[in-house]
């Protein structure tokens, strides 16, 4: 069993391309659809706590399921095999990569690639704005946040932390407003 | 304080920190790896999101094993990669042997309620600061604007839209 779980989630860790959403939907087809080792609507509330914890979400998403399926053992097992393929391939681009990184060929391509990384953020950032629906007040919140990490030393751990705890409080007070 | 240690203690706190994706992290990653340790060069930072877009895997571990390799060879790749696992693995146990206690806390949703908007912002400050680097000449700036039109508005796919810049850059560079 556990041979088999270190397969399956090494199998996600390799050929979800494009950071870790991606791979959701994969561990998905593999744990739910194929393997049927975890039922869809305890799989949907796997991924809203793994959504909600710091850390990588497909790794966070490996680790429950293998709490669910072998304990801490599965766990341990889970982790490791979805994080080990990355691991592998950028180890080896390590090595390889910058030893040939004054190459003028690659320094041209690379003065390509980085606007590029610009244009995938950009679109990020355009795409969550779109999605989220987050306007007036907290339109604002986002645009000072990054104002602050633009023009000045303050760590976005404070950021972070401040929005975080400044929810608690304000909807807290709110709802207690409703209930008085 | 010995690398390896710097290693360890840098990417348990990224991995501690970073919540709603790879890119969210982007701003606490650039200030723990180049600003406090100067581990890297802005342009190696940019090169490296580039190569975590095109290979498998979240860009947090990415990032670890390249530069834990970087300051400390394979055993640094090691430490940095399980440091910034270990938060998750530290929280999803919590999570797990006391599950009931958080699934019906409000608390933890007003928390992500108040971080959503945090978490645009530091994308959009990710990107703002890769700009300033990348962005050198007026050629650049419109490979950035074509490729942002391909993604935003074609759903081109990432791993194409660094292919299709990289031969941009070869001819007009």
């Amino acid at each position: 069993m556990l041979l088999d779980m270190f397969m399956t989630f090494f199998k996600v860790g390799a050929f979800t391309i494009g950071g870790g959403y991606a791979m959701i939907p994969i561990i998905q087809e593999e744990v739910v659809e194929k393997k049927s080792w975890i039922e869809e609507e305890e799989f949907l509330d796997i991924i809203a706590v793994a959504q909600g914890s710091p850390g990588p979400v497909a790794i966070n998403t490996s680790i429950f399921v293998g709490y669910r399926l072998k304990g801490l053992r599965g766990a341990i097992t889970c982790m490791l095999a979805t994080a080990l393929p990355s691991f592998l391939i950028i180890l080896l681009i390590a090595m390889v990569f910058f030893q040939h990184r004054n190459n003028p060929v690659v320094e041209k391509v690379f003065f390509g690639i980085r606007p590029a990384v610009v244009a995938l953020i950009g679109s990020a950032v355009y795409k969550m704005y779109r999605s989220s629906r987050i306007k007036g007040m907290r339109l604002l919140i986002a645009i000072l946040s990054t104002a602050i990490i633009v023009f000045t030393n303050i760590s976005p751990i404070y950021l972070i932390l401040a929005g975080g705890i400044g929810a608690i409080l304000y909807y807290r007070n709110k709802e207690r407003d409703v209930q008085s | 304080m010995s690398n390896i240690l710097k290693l360890f203690l840098s990417f348990f706190k990224i991995g501690a920190f970073s919540f709603g994706g790879g890119y969210a992290m982007l701003p606490l990653m650039k200030e723990t790896v180049i600003d406090i340790h100067g581990w890297m060069t802005n342009s190696e930072f940019i090169d490296i999101l580039a190569i975590s877009e095109m290979t498998p895997g979240p860009i947090a571990i990415n990032m670890a094993t390249f530069l834990g390799y970087r300051v400390s060879g394979i055993l640094g790749s090691i430490v940095a990669t399980l440091s910034v696992i270990l938060p998750s693995f530290i929280v999803m146990s919590l999570i797990f042997y006391f599950v009931n206690k958080f699934k019906n806390s409000p608390y933890s949703d007003y928390f992500f309620r108040g971080i959503r908007p945090i978490v645009l912002g530091l994308i959009a400050s990710a990107a703002i600061s890769v700009a300033m680097d990348a962005y050198v000449d007026l050629k650049s700036v419109i490979i950035s604007l074509i490729i942002f039109y391909l993604v935003a508005f074609k759903k081109l796919n990432a791993i194409y839209a660094i292919i299709l810049a990289g031969l941009m850059g070869l001819m007009v560079y």
